[in-house]
């Protein structure tokens, strides 16, 4: 256990509507960059930008899982002081997932999905990426992209275009994907479709 | 202190938390209505509950907002709202379309088309498109978890039968991106193809029906209609008489108790930026135009 907990926002009503714009701005333009304010310092692994989105939206109503990397750290601890979110061990049960291990991320279906009825009850996955500058070059096309656009990310799983083949098909089923470095935020919300691997 | 302290835009920031990840829900599925726990307003319903808790979870203090109502800056509805943001969040208000990034709206869509960054409110009374077609919820639900819109479909082909064309003139019904059938909220049907491949983000907030929905940037929205019957947008076959408008939705005004009446633009930012470019009507010229 450190001595002192690292802070949260110190503006938490501002700060947080300028990282949910940029959020917002991300999922209405899938597979765009867009900034990310930085203004934690939160318990590593968890970056500054993911620690950001989680202050914006996570709350006592959203149940959290965190991958293996988080478990021997400080950020369970951060994260339910901050933001009174509960942190689950069973990804079937969450919310929302932070991802520090995204290569080796469970699968998306172990996630909720939603309903047909209720689509909206998925979970939304923050994975941390190292880079959305490199890796993987992936094109996409869909709503809130004018013809087509392309992203790089690493790292991911191997399997990671037949995983969005695959989410895209449960349509309107289906987790939506935030991919975070340490000050940019790119979405790929199930309604994105996967041209191919360019 | 006694004097009652509200948070910026009102709303507390756990309830904004609630609106804004719907609101990302709802970008992610598009068409798709997520509920949300809509809360009481200093407003009645009907007033726009819905589309101002939306503008409340996404206002920064760096927008500048416009508020219309059936696309007047300058009716009740507008000013309280606009007014209600200028006090309780402290930000910027305009009634031109160009320099707006929040535009809340009760049923238009302004003329200048949207661009990208901006954001479109709409308020929205009854969410479900086949609300009247089928009372029950849970049969609704089923409907468009199966997409089955073949209700819809129904009702627009008795609108032809009974009136030899599709008599739907507002909330005119659309299916957005090939999957969900969606209310575009009560705009004319005029509006309808604003909706498509628009660059803005489109939201839609309905606080008595407890419903957020939204229509990301450059998505195909479609308004139904059969192959024999196309959709065709309706608007007044007349003139603006204050600016000469030829292509914008016309608002029938009556200037007397002897049938005298005139047409004028409905959304007043577009005839008053037209006039002030120099467009005018001659004094005395009123505006003729027959209405089907």
């Amino acid at each position: 256990m450190t001595a002192a907990l690292a802070p949260g926002f110190c503006d938490p009503v501002l700060s947080a509507q300028s990282v949910f714009r940029s959020v917002m701005d991300a999922l209405a333009r899938p597979a765009t960059l867009c900034d990310l304010p930085q203004m934690l310092s939160p318990p590593p692994p968890l970056t500054p930008a993911s620690a950001a989105v989680a202050l914006t939206l996570f709350d006592q109503d959203t149940p959290v899982f965190l991958d293996d990397p988080f478990a021997p750290t400080d950020v369970a601890y951060w994260l339910r002081f901050h933001a009174g979110a509960p942190i689950v061990t069973e990804p079937q049960q969450a919310a929302f997932a932070i991802l520090a291990d995204p290569a080796n991320m469970p699968p998306f279906d172990a996630f909720p999905l939603g309903t047909p009825e209720y689509p909206d009850r998925s979970a939304t996955l923050i994975l941390q990426v190292a880079s959305l500058e490199h890796g993987y070059e992936l094109a996409f096309c869909g709503p809130g992209i004018e013809d087509r656009r392309i992203l790089h990310a690493t790292p991911l799983p191997a399997d990671f275009p037949q995983r969005l083949a695959h989410n895209r098909a449960l349509f309107p089923r289906g987790v939506d994907l935030l991919l975070v470095t340490d000050a940019r935020v790119a979405a790929l919300p199930r309604s994105t479709k996967l041209i191919d691997e360019v | 202190m006694n004097a009652p302290a509200y948070n910026f835009a009102y709303l507390d920031e756990q309830t904004k938390r609630m609106i804004r990840r719907a609101i990302l829900k709802a970008i992610a599925i598009p068409g798709y209505q997520v509920p949300f726990a809509s809360r009481e307003m200093p407003m009645p319903y009907g007033w726009g509950t819905g589309g101002v808790q939306v503008t409340a979870a996404i206002l920064g203090p760096h927008d500048v907002l416009k508020v219309i109502d059936q696309g007047s800056d300058d009716t009740t509805n507008a000013v309280s709202i606009r007014k209600f943001f200028a006090k309780t969040a402290g930000v910027r208000t305009t009634t031109s379309t160009e320099e707006a990034t929040v535009i809340q709206t009760r049923h238009r869509i302004p003329e200048r088309p949207l661009k990208a960054g901006q954001v479109i409110v709409f308020q929205v009374p009854i969410p479900e498109p086949l609300r009247f077609l089928e009372p029950r919820e849970t049969e609704t639900r089923r409907l468009h978890a199966l997409a089955d819109y073949g209700l819809m479909q129904v009702k627009l082909y008795e609108d032809i039968a009974r009136h030899g064309h599709i008599a739907t003139t507002f909330a005119y019904p659309v299916r957005v991106d090939d999957r969900y059938v969606m209310d575009p909220s009560p705009t004319p049907k005029f509006d309808n193809p604003k909706m498509d491949n628009c660059p803005a983000l489109q939201l839609f907030g309905a606080g008595r029906e407890k419903r957020i929905y939204a229509i990301p940037p450059h998505t195909r929205v479609v308004s139904l209609d059969f192959e024999d019957h196309p959709f065709e947008p309706y608007r007044h076959d007349g003139t603006c008489a204050l600016c000469g408008a030829t292509d914008g939705y016309l608002d029938e005004v009556i200037t007397d108790d002897r049938g005298g009446r005139m047409f004028v633009c409905s959304d007043t930012d577009y005839c008053e930026t037209r006039r002030s470019a120099g467009s005018v009507v001659k004094a005395g010229a009123t505006s003729e135009g027959g209405c089907a």
